[in-house]
């Protein structure tokens, strides 16, 4: 339908579209404000450290580093294993049981986070679980269940039913047969699953927002998002908070590519 | 390194319901289920029943009160919350309106956009997966990250697109972007566009390689052009990914909350406030009641779009 021509021209148009800004972010993280307005396309004078010396120490972007690492590093796994376990269930019983287990579990994706964060709010002042981390986890796990259910349950699903029926014919329990055969054959759909909660997770602004006060317990992006009124136009400050910030997704998008893919458009069909 | 979306394609199949009865199945003798399975979905059935049901529930009740979330009375004042954000309340009805204004923008931009995208870069050449790889990266940003290097990119002093602007001498056309209140929320959808269109790409990709190829080879021997054959082959085919493509960026443009907040600041000025970030300044002004209103209009709007783009999707002929 395109000209070789066109096709390529617009390819190349927006292939620039998107490595400029991110390479003059790479390069003005190293900058000096005045030396950044000044060329902001040129490569820095110096790979000077200052900037990132100043959002570690100076500015705490290290604990909060330190509280995502953690916060990101409990509710994957946890979420995943929840959601693995109502999978495999859905998956062996049958009927309404079945149905109706991953119906309600799934209904959640109907729910945008903005929707009910006042209740959530009161409920969890009740419990006490504001301004800590695992009340973080807790509401990373709840708000992400229903679509790692609809992964990893669908999956789950079309595996052959003759596995699980085999095994409990030999006397397994059910929980052998999740660790040993469940799991193991739904590896790849647990891989996308986790790496699609790894960025949903890591990235998460709107929960920390709500629930966290104190400076010491914010996540990432939270931290950033308060960068915004005190740097105001200090762009090599807020750029290498962003490198910061987004290095772990990064490296783990170059090594893991093709999970990513998986997961994030398995998570683009819900809706 | 490379892109799959066949994998994706298959992870995200998942639109029949597990467990419907399987007649072959039943007939056998049936295997009996080991009561122990009722366990395994327990913590994930429990958790949600308490920590996303409720609440869900609870925002109806809150939403019928004034209550500020601290004091323990409270009065009950029916449908008034409602009325107050339809007809009293001009930061909500603009909220509203800039929020419906920026998903049909943001739909129409993205849809169209990672579908000419798709159509480039669908035959899988080597040159094809490094630049879908390229594509997808902003996806896997934070909102934050995308919003601060957009701030850079608009600002109107400093800023990179006034900067190329002047370099090739088309100052005429430098601008304030954000600062601008007439255009800021067309600014920020086409970095919403910039952020998720590579995403949306690989949904149509999974789409467009399903598609036989005989079918072109045979519609060119009849002598069909491209476009002929894109309106009767391609466009048809691809309808379930459109459909998958419109109803997510419905969603996640209606959710815009941290982009708006990185780009526009808490509270946003007017001109970029959305229904979330309305919500969330209601709430942080301990109008917890209020807020819970406010909320519910929110799903409301959100079951409402979809619904209408269902029904419009299914008006448009799936070919013959």
């Amino acid at each position: 339908m395109f000209s070789s021509i066109t096709r390529r021209g617009i390819l190349a148009i927006y292939a620039v579209i998107i490595i400029v800004p991110l390479t003059v972010v790479g390069f003005g993280s190293f900058k000096s404000t005045q030396e950044l307005f000044e060329g902001p396309f040129s490569l820095p004078q110096s790979l000077s450290p200052a900037n990132y010396a100043e959002v570690i120490g100076g500015q705490d972007l290290g604990s909060s580093f330190m509280n995502s690492v953690i916060v990101t590093a409990i509710s994957v796994p946890l979420t995943l294993f929840l959601a693995s376990l109502a999978g495999y269930a859905v998956s062996r019983l049958r009927g309404f049981m079945s149905w109706g287990i991953f119906g309600f579990l799934v209904l959640g994706m109907a729910i945008p986070a903005q929707a009910n964060m006042v209740p959530l709010y009161v409920l969890f002042g009740r419990l006490g679980l504001l301004d800590s981390l695992t009340g973080l986890v807790v509401a990373n796990v709840v708000s992400s269940l229903p679509i790692a259910v609809f992964i990893l349950g669908g999956f789950m699903r079309t595996l052959p039913k003759e596995l699980f029926e085999a095994s409990s014919i030999d006397g397994t329990g059910p929980w052998r047969t999740y660790v040993s055969i469940a799991l193991p054959l739904s590896a790849p759909s647990v891989a996308a699953a986790a790496i699609f909660l790894f960025v949903i997770h890591w990235n998460e602004l709107l929960y920390p927002l709500l629930f966290i006060q104190s400076p010491s317990h914010r996540t990432l992006p939270l931290a950033l998002l308060s960068f915004q009124g005190e740097f105001q136009t200090n762009y090599p400050l807020l750029f290498a908070g962003v490198i910061l910030a987004s290095l772990p997704v990064v490296v783990a998008y170059v090594f893991l590519q093709r999970y990513f893919v998986a997961g994030i458009t398995a998570g683009a069909s819900k809706g | 390194m490379s892109i799959h979306p066949g994998t994706a394609a298959k992870t995200s199949a998942l639109d029949s319901r597990p467990g419907a009865p399987d007649p072959k199945a039943r007939r056998r003798s049936p295997t009996r289920v080991n009561p122990a399975l009722y366990l395994f979905p327990l913590p994930a059935v429990a958790i949600t029943a308490f920590f996303l049901v409720m609440p869900t529930l609870q925002a109806f009740q809150y939403a019928v009160t004034d209550w500020n979330g601290f004091s323990a009375a409270f009065n009950y004042v029916g449908m008034d919350n409602f009325i107050r954000a339809f007809t009293k309340d001009s930061l909500f009805t603009n909220a509203l309106t800039n929020n419906l204004k920026f998903v049909l923008l943001v739909v129409v931009a993205q849809t169209v956009f990672s579908l000419l995208l798709a159509l480039l870069l669908t035959k899988n050449s080597r040159g094809s997966i490094l630049l879908r790889a390229l594509f997808f990266f902003p996806t896997i940003l934070s909102s934050v990250s995308v919003a601060f290097i957009w701030k850079f990119i608009y600002d109107p002093n400093f800023g990179l697109a006034n900067s190329v602007l002047g370099a090739v001498g088309l100052e005429s056309l430098q601008g304030s972007y954000l600062g601008n209140n007439v255009q800021a929320l067309y600014w920020v959808a086409m970095t919403q566009v910039w952020f998720h269109a590579g995403q949306m790409m690989v949904v149509f990709i999974a789409g467009l390689q399903a598609i036989p190829r005989e079918l072109y080879e045979a519609a060119e021997m009849d002598g069909a052009g491209k476009w002929q054959q894109f309106k009767s082959i391609t466009w048809p085919f691809v309808a379930p990914a459109t459909s998958i493509v419109v109803a997510y960026t419905t969603v996640q443009s209606f959710k815009a909350f941290d982009l708006i907040l990185g780009i526009a600041g808490n509270p946003p000025k007017a001109s970029l406030d959305i229904l979330s970030t309305r919500i969330y300044s209601t709430f942080a002004n301990s109008e917890f009641g209020y807020a819970a209103a406010q909320s519910i209009i929110f799903m409301a709007m959100i079951a409402l779009v979809t619904w209408l783009q269902r029904r419009l999707l299914r008006l448009t002929p799936k070919g013959e």
